[in-house]
């Protein structure tokens, strides 16, 4: 446990940095004009500028690759449940970094997931 | 069959999709990493367990089950509402846990299932507030999506 919890906070600070940094970054970005092949391949040039989402892939990656290490170490009924920690910090991400309003029904579930995934770390 | 019936089946089915994708995405992860082994946390072991999943081919069925489940994921955000196929993605940490025990015959005590109830429920939770609260042409803010 005493290497399964560093990991695991490396894990959610990767992928929930990824995934606020591609937000901010797809928001300057906008919507593609049209789902047609040339319009995305535009699209992913004009992703592919922004500099918030070349922060996000390498964030995205070692998220992905300290998944892959975790399972190596624990049980995927530990690994798998533990990781819906990554909403408690999207959450507060979201309210601090991307300025959205959080309800008091949101940090609800996030009191519960949070509740949940001590217990199944202590579990662990 | 009426226009409605269609559109609770094709989701029905996309959900279904969704699941299968990314628990069975999931237990591959865990299999290729079992087959690879428990990963050292120093420069030449990690370069060794990068070069070891690269040539893994469950890590690599695994993938391509991740980016099924993403595929069926945005497909079926694309006509139903993100509120009715975010229960899914709640239920997916049951389910996940089910197939530990079935398939991984790993041990899950009693804590640890009132654990993953309360995270469903959590989640649950999470995704029945507004989807988006910000102003979309402030060039910031809706709600991330996680699966």
């Amino acid at each position: 446990m005493i290497r399964i919890i560093p990991m695991l906070i490396f894990f959610i600070c990767s992928s929930t940095g990824g995934e606020i940094a591609m937000t901010y970054g797809m928001k300057r970005v906008g919507e593609p004009e049209s789902f047609r092949p040339m319009a995305l391949l535009r699209f992913l040039g004009k992703a592919m500028t922004n500099g918030r989402v070349w922060l996000a892939l390498p964030l995205l990656a070692a998220s992905f690759y300290s998944l892959l290490i975790l399972l190596s170490w624990a049980p995927i009924s530990l690994v798998i449940p533990a990781s819906a920690s990554n909403y408690v910090v999207g959450t507060l991400g979201a309210k601090y970094l991307l300025k959205e309003d959080v309800t008091a029904k949101r940090w609800m579930g996030v009191l519960l997931v949070c509740a949940g995934v001590v217990l199944v770390l202590i579990t662990g | 069959m009426s226009h409605e019936h269609r559109l609770r089946l094709k989701t029905l089915i996309m959900v279904l999709l969704m699941v299968v994708c990314a628990n069975t995405g999931d237990l591959m992860l865990k299999r290729g990493m079992s087959q690879i082994g428990e990963v050292t946390i120093s420069f030449s072991g990690l370069l060794q367990a990068l070069v070891s999943t690269i040539h893994n081919g469950t890590i690599w069925i695994g993938i391509l089950f991740l980016i099924g489940f993403t595929l069926s994921y945005m497909t079926a955000v694309s006509w139903a509402d993100y509120s009715y196929v975010m229960p899914a993605g709640a239920f997916g940490y049951a389910i996940q846990t089910t197939l530990a025990v079935v398939v991984l015959h790993e041990v899950v005590t009693p804590r640890r299932w009132i654990g993953v109830a309360m995270i469903c429920v959590g989640v649950l939770l999470v995704g029945q507030t507004k989807p988006n609260t910000t102003d979309p042409n402030s060039g910031l803010g809706s709600d991330q999506v996680s699966p």
